[in-house]
């Protein structure tokens, strides 16, 4: 025994008799991590939030989050003797006096945008590949709660400079706050510490937004992640991969390698675009006031969906018995966003009723052979780009020469028309990939080469494809409708016809797919 | 030609194809160097880091082509970091990936569903446990601890209830009376009519006791815009061209969806333009709202001059400015 290996031993030796943890940490090294590029995107997330919180500590040290009057004497010259808050002041100091403040305030906001856009990319691979199926829901719903929370406290810290851009999002975040019925006005109050701009919400939202809300997602990813850990990854189809095994490097050495080497990738790579690509110049906006404003005054990317909703909605109030209820910021402000967090958070359970699936499920779909899934992920996607588009309706006529009004009448008509568009033409396509997989298991794939046969006839060469792949083509299996009779044995409508009428319509839908590939007709080809 | 089906077979082991570095010696080699170059890059990053921060003036700029004009400092930090960072990360992926054992191996998994035995015993230690507390019977325990519980929820909202003042009539007015001058903003000096030309657009504040100290809450509601139109272009009611003064209308600039600032004018259609939403105002029909979705005018400002011939104002907005809210009286 070496001497470094004695010294392991003893430290070793000294953890175990007080924890009793040597049988659970040689269970969690070989843990085996499947491999595929796309569960990266999980990954992405959690070290983008690990670069938030180191340099968000970074920028604590000389943020002041006051939002008393300073007169600014700093050494960026355009703005010298303006009144502004301590807030913007001190945002100004950490841009231009302390070393290295720029590139940590430009690392924690391209941080911030790439956690969020890590964030759905994984959202769409777990949707799209079904993993959220039991037994995952729970992590799916902590998954949505993530994203909810990292909206929040998006718009918390870009608020949280208090420059032009940043107050005009506050102001319209408080005529939100003011929409809600009956509460709204008072909660506004409350909230901003007296009548807009007020005096308390930066530091009330400095402690939002650097305590109690990464306090939520620390203790949310650490479920989330010890729940993958628990219920062990899912896997793509293979040979030799099924829904009682896990196939793939174990912990240590190669996934530790791998991940903790891509944690420094993704630092690397943040830490470059933010020294080439500035973001948020808070210093060309100026100190916040109510009274002015800069043209193309955008949020950032992950709310501008909203704020396209919001662009996008008729000019509709109700007045009446003395009170105003503003339709045109609750339905888009409110209404939509809650219907679709909802929708989204509650989709497992209701996919596996349309499917009336309760098993288990560890190997992953390929998105094409759930035509309906699919088309439905594709659908929700062109609802947020249309509103997204519409979020920039600004930015994209001036810089395109378009009509605002043009853009803005295109997205009314286009929410309503293009998703459910996008739902019938990805369901086709979706189907047509099928097909093609069958016409890849019969035929094989082509080879380009033309044979011309004795009698002059032209073909081209097909080669058969490897068994590995057909059996990722052939190894999934397809969904069957649900057969649910609308009357029982006695020929008695049964209970909640209606429910069971909606069911067996969605569950016929879903069911709709290209015949897999027979053993016989297998045969029959081998025999030509 | 075979395309037989694989057995789906949990004893299947995952196919394991040798890298050039399992076979060949020269490989591994090099596979070796390489990761050494790449933990090397990382060092220079860190010894440009460190050199930017202590030996580069804060105020040295240097051209970079496609990016222009940069701060040396900064991007000597920004280059620095981003160098040791990823050629760290680079070298251990690529440690991994061409030396470190890269055989697939199985684990198994486990259903998750408890056995019978432990989901019954759990069913019968709650059982045992509730019925230990036996809030079945004692129904005066049941209902005091209820009432208890229900007044604790009560103190943590009450204890909120000093965030902030109660709102008051604070949206239903701004600091325009009866008599309040017109002063420019920014500048603070009373204007007369003339002085505002036709096509002209002026942002006004009211006049108040200390008008370099006026707290942002009123910059929030009490900005108007003046513009000048000629008095055959509007088509107002008669009561709301009373409130013009020689073609010199004047509205709230706070928007009457969310509340920003309406400050884009389009001289030629003589529209008002939100930057926030786009809802758009025709100025010649008193602000009426032709497009997006503000559902109501901007406020107008009752205006006229005083005896020194200065624009004042008749009478404060005759409705609240700014967003709607519950108690909003539009009628």
């Amino acid at each position: 025994m070496t001497s470094t290996e004695k010294r392991i031993g003893n430290a070793a030796n000294f953890v175990d008799e007080r924890l009793g943890a040597a049988g659970w940490v040689k269970k969690s090294l070989n843990k085996v991590f499947p491999d595929h590029w796309s569960f990266m995107l999980g990954e992405v997330c959690m070290y983008s939030f690990i670069i938030l919180l180191l340099s968000g500590t970074f920028l604590t040290f000389w943020f002041d989050p006051s939002q008393r009057d300073v007169i600014y004497n700093g050494v960026y010259e355009p703005l010298k003797g303006l009144k502004m808050s301590a807030a913007y002041a001190s945002t100004l100091d950490i841009s231009f006096e302390v070393r290295g403040g720029l590139l940590m305030r430009q690392i924690h906001h391209w941080a911030a945008n790439i956690f969020m856009a890590a964030i759905v990319a994984h959202l769409l691979r777990v949707f799209f590949t079904g993993a959220f199926r039991k037994p995952r829901e729970f992590n799916w719903i902590l998954g949505i709660l993530l994203l909810t929370l990292g909206l929040v406290e998006g718009l918390f810290g870009y608020s949280l400079p208090d420059d032009l851009l940043s107050g005009t999002g506050l102001r319209i975040t408080s005529a939100i706050i003011q929409a809600i019925p009956v509460v709204g006005t008072y909660i506004s109050f409350f909230l901003f510490g007296g009548a807009f701009p007020g005096v308390g919400f930066i530091p009330r939202i400095f402690t939002l937004h650097i305590l109690l809300i990464p306090g939520i997602f620390l203790a949310v990813i650490t479920i989330h992640v010890m729940l993958v850990w628990y219920q062990k990854h899912t896997q793509f189809p293979g040979v030799g991969r099924t829904e009682t095994n896990v196939v793939g490097h174990p912990i240590l050495p190669v996934y530790m390698a791998k991940a903790g080497g891509f944690f420094f990738v993704v630092f690397g790579i943040i830490a470059f675009l933010s020294a080439v690509a500035s973001i948020n110049p808070i210093w060309l906006y100026g100190p916040y006031t109510p009274g002015q404003i800069s043209a193309g005054s955008q949020p950032d990317w992950y709310m501008g969906w909203l704020d396209g909703l919001v662009r996008m909605a008729p000019p509709l109030e109700t007045h009446a018995f003395g009170h105003t209820i503003s339709w045109n910021i609750l339905i888009p402000a409110v209404i939509v966003p809650g219907i679709v967090f909802t929708g989204m958070a509650l989709y497992p359970f209701i996919e596996s009723w349309i499917t009336g699936d309760k098993r288990e499920h560890h190997l992953l779909d390929r998105p094409r052979n759930v035509p309906n899934r699919t088309a439905l992920g594709v659908m929700s996607i062109t609802f947020v780009m249309v509103a997204l588009i519409n979020g920039g309706n600004d930015i994209l006529a001036t810089n395109f020469d378009l009509s605002i009004n043009q853009i803005m009448w295109f997205s009314r008509v286009g929410i309503f028309v293009l998703p459910p568009l996008a739902f019938v033409i990805t369901k086709r396509l979706c189907l047509s990939l099928q097909r093609a997989d069958r016409e890849l298991l019969l035929h094989g794939s082509e080879t380009g080469r033309l044979l011309r046969l004795p009698h002059g006839e032209f073909v081209e060469v097909h080669a058969p494809i490897s068994p590995e792949k057909a059996f990722i083509l052939q190894s999934h299996e397809q969904p069957v409708a649900l057969a649910i009779e609308e009357v029982d044995a006695r020929g008695v409508r049964r209970p909640g016809a209606i429910k069971n009428k909606i069911q067996r319509r969605l569950s016929k839908a879903h069911a709709v797919s290209v015949p897999k590939v027979t053993e016989e007709e297998m045969k029959e080809i081998e025999h030509h | 030609m075979s395309n037989e089906l694989t057995p789906t077979d949990n004893s299947v082991p995952p196919q394991h194809a040798p890298r050039a570095t399992d076979i060949n010696p020269v490989s591994e080699k090099r596979a070796e160097q390489q990761i050494a170059i790449l933990f090397a890059l990382s060092g220079i990053g860190s010894v440009l880091l460190i050199y930017s921060y202590i030996f580069v003036a804060k105020d040295v700029f240097i051209f970079i082509p496609v990016m222009g004009n940069q701060n040396a400092q900064q991007l000597g930090i920004g280059i620095g970091m981003a160098m040791s960072l990823f050629f760290i990360g680079i070298a251990a992926i690529h440690w991994a990936k061409t030396l470190m054992p890269d055989k697939e191996v199985i684990n198994h998994r486990h259903e998750f569903r408890s056995s019978d035995e432990d989901r019954d015993e759990l069913v019968k230690t709650v059982k045992e446990g509730v019925a230990g507390v036996q809030l079945g019977r004692r129904k005066l325990i049941k209902r005091s601890l209820g009432a208890a519980i229900g007044l604790f929820a009560l103190p943590p909202v009450l204890l909120l209830r000093d965030l902030g003042p109660l709102p008051k009539k604070q949206l239903e007015t701004t600091n325009w009376k009866a008599g309040t001058r017109l002063l420019t903003d920014p500048g603070n000096r009373p204007i007369f009519a003339s002085d505002l030309e036709v096509g002209a657009v002026v942002q006004v504040l009211p006049a108040v006791e200390h008008e370099d100290e006026r707290p942002l809450s009123d910059i929030a509601k009490d900005p108007v815009l003046l513009i000048r139109l000629r008095p055959e272009d509007f088509q107002l009611t008669p009561e709301k061209f009373a409130m013009t003064h020689e073609g010199i209308i004047a509205f709230s600039k706070i928007c009457s969806h969310m509340g920003c600032a309406v400050a884009l004018y389009e001289q030629q259609t003589k529209h008002l333009l939100c930057p926030c939403h786009q809802s758009t105002f025709d100025v010649t029909r008193g602000a009426k709202v032709i497009f997006g979705p503000a559902a109501r005018p901007l406020p107008q400002l009752d205006i006229t001059v005083d005896g020194e011939g200065y624009l004042v104002a008749r009478a404060p907005f005759n409705e609240p400015v700014g967003p709607s809210f519950w108690e909003r009286n539009s009628q």
